[in-house]
């Protein structure tokens, strides 16, 4: 008479019911993955060039005179060049809640029309509730041609002469 | 030897016979055994305790909740023909849809009503199933379901909000999702996915069409049904009963056939054709072609967020949008697993010292909420007092913690003054809070005119067009 080892009393660790167990729940968690990924892939966001979210051009150099700030709309930003000839690009979206905030020339000032939030023509708070300056966008200035990149909006803590592009 | 074959039946009382599996005698058994055979009649059981059919105890509101759904599935699928999901024909087709198609304004308002009407009726259900103690076990979990079901209620307006593409709508989505923004870490991600990009654009108008019409439709679909199979397994409807009434366990049956569902009939005709009444008068709003350019003032949220946005006014983002309602719902779903001393179901408001607590409460609501307000606007400015610290502790983590003393200390004064039980007091907690948050939506939405200042809703009216 032969006795196989198999009886309950010596269990190898891990059995092979464990085993395949792990392996189901590997596969199965590889699986969800896989699905949550792709279904990621669908809701990411998705911009075609050319417009708002891809790279816009402004014109040449010359068309800014120094302290102008020039509406883009199809960009959602102010080409805004400063009385020292530096460039900056003020994303027009408000930082409180996302109204669009248009320019005030006689006050020199963006105001907010949905919670009268201010800002100076560098994009700093002047009067909350928004927390935090205008964003920006990068500015390139290429063979004399203004480019600005609306793929993402820079945010900062306050305005400083760094962010500003020169001729 | 003759034998008298009985006539053979006419086909189609053959398929009637069919469709309806057993010939109705209406007799009692037959009664009962048709809400067994009948697909939509089985989601009741066949027989009901006679006490749960009283009107003022549950006022239909479930029901009424799921008819909104269904005329909200026609109407949905009915507009589904005519509407095209994209930016510079989505406005149009809302224009024909008004102006060319027969009934096409009548079935636009439907929707729209029966949507808004679904928030207000499943809001309402969820206070009454709270009012009259039936959230507690063994109907917790279903409380959970029905509160995931408020949730995709609101979310089913928001995302059919950016839908006919006007001013209302971009905006109203604008500052809805700027709201998101404001979470921690992952809120301009989430905002990003939301919205399909930066803005919106055609990619959140498409985004919001697939979840408006196929997956927060389904999502509500699986709930429903969940929600439903668990009344009748935590059986039934709680029973109501007198105040001074000892709980109730059993009581006389009836057949639901036609005991509960002719007052179903009835009072599903009367709130229908109510609805089709204030369709027929009111129109849904429609405002011009939404604008990128040009912010309305006031730019204000949809109405049922009006109560967040006037939170925004008081507190910094963070703790305004996403500390404060976070918490509010939380407490909401964790109501049935702390709130269970006393066994009161079946009785509005507890008993009678409940309610007088809920009286002196929702009083207490009213008074604290308008004079915090008041005195936000002229009086208080906490960031001037607090100079040296940031917005976000100054304006936003200690007004939350006075706040947060102030319902702990609110919660202990019942206990102590009025000898209140946890279970009454926990009860006074949730009308001092609900009656708050009511009154931030009214004074939200009736109140605040261009720049979001304070106003009389006459003058409101009169700025605004």
């Amino acid at each position: 008479m032969t006795t196989f080892p198999t009886t309950p009393d010596a269990p190898t660790s891990p059995t092979r019911r464990d085993f395949l167990k792990l392996g189901w729940g590997v596969l199965a968690g590889v699986a969800a993955l896989e699905a949550g990924l792709a279904s990621m892939q669908f809701a990411l966001p998705r911009v075609s060039a050319g417009e708002f979210g891809g790279v816009i051009g402004c014109g040449p150099v010359d068309d800014f005179p120094a302290g102008s700030v020039t509406p883009f709309n199809e960009g959602r930003f102010y080409l805004a060049r400063l009385a020292d000839r530096g460039f900056l690009a003020l994303y027009r979206r408000c930082t409180h809640l996302g109204c669009a905030v248009p320019w005030d020339p006689a006050r020199g000032q963006f105001i907010c029309p949905c919670h009268a939030s201010a800002f100076d023509g560098t994009g700093q708070v002047l009067n909350a509730p928004a927390p935090r300056p205008l964003d920006r966008f990068a500015v390139q200035i290429i063979e004399g041609q203004v480019q600005v990149d609306t793929s993402r909006p820079l945010e900062r803590e306050q305005f400083d002469p760094g962010q500003l592009v020169y001729a | 030897m003759s034998e008298t074959t009985p006539a053979p039946l006419p086909i189609w009382k053959k398929l009637w016979r069919s469709a309806v599996r057993e010939p109705f005698s209406g007799d009692r058994r037959s009664r009962l055994r048709i809400v067994m055979n009948n697909l939509i009649l089985h989601l009741h059981p066949s027989q009901v305790p006679v006490r749960t059919l009283r009107f003022t105890y549950s006022w239909g509101l479930g029901g009424l909740s799921a008819l909104l759904v269904v005329l909200l599935a026609v109407t949905g699928a009915m507009l589904m023909f005519v509407y095209t999901p994209a930016p510079e024909k989505a406005y149009q087709s809302i224009l024909a849809l008004e102006t060319l198609v027969w009934y096409g304004q009548l079935v636009r308002n439907l929707h729209h009503w029966a949507g808004n009407a679904l928030v207000v009726v499943t809001a309402l259900h969820l206070l009454r199933v709270f009012f009259t103690g039936a959230f507690r076990e063994p109907r917790a979990f279903n409380w959970l379901v029905g509160v995931a079901l408020l949730l995709l209620t609101v979310a089913a307006n928001f995302t059919g909000y950016l839908l006919p593409w006007d001013q209302l709508a971009y905006w109203g989505i604008t500052v809805g999702a700027s709201i998101v923004t404001y979470v921690p870490l992952i809120g301009n991600t989430i905002a990003q996915v939301l919205l399909g990009g930066p803005e919106i654009g055609s990619a959140t108008l498409l985004n919001f069409y697939a979840l408006h019409l196929s997956v927060i439709p389904l999502a509500m679909l699986f709930l429903m049904s969940l929600h439903f199979w668990r009344v009748r397994k935590d059986g039934g409807l709680s029973l109501p009963r007198g105040i001074d009434e000892p709980p109730v366990t059993k009581d006389e049956n009836v057949t639901t056939f036609s005991d509960l569902v002719r007052p179903e009939a009835v009072w599903a005709t009367v709130t229908v054709t109510a609805l089709v009444l204030w369709s027929m008068t009111v129109n849904a709003p429609l405002e011009p072609l939404a604008n990128p350019d040009l912010s309305p003032n006031p730019a204000k949220a949809a109405w049922y967020f009006m109560g967040i946005q006037e939170l925004l006014l008081h507190f910094h983002p963070l703790i305004g949008a996403i500390v404060i309602p976070g918490l509010a719902l939380l407490g909401l779903a964790a109501l049935p697993y702390l709130d269970s001393d006393m066994d009161s179901v079946g009785v509005y408001f507890r008993s009678r010292r409940g309610r007088w607590l809920a009286a002196l409460s929702a009083a207490a609501g009213l008074v604290l909420t308008v004079g915090y307000v008041l005195l936000d606007e002229v009086a208080l400015d906490l960031p001037a007092l607090l100079p040296s610290l940031p917005t976000l502790v100054s304006n936003g983590i200690v007004p939350l913690a006075a706040l947060l003393l102030g319902l702990f200390g609110y919660g202990a004064l019942m206990r102590r003054l009025f000898r209140a039980t946890r279970c009454e007091a926990t009860l006074s907690l949730f009308i001092l809070i609900l009656t708050g948050f009511l009154i931030l939506t009214l004074i939200g939405i009736f109140f605040r005119g261009p720049g979001m200042a304070l106003m009389w809703p006459w003058d409101v009216a009169a700025t605004v067009h």
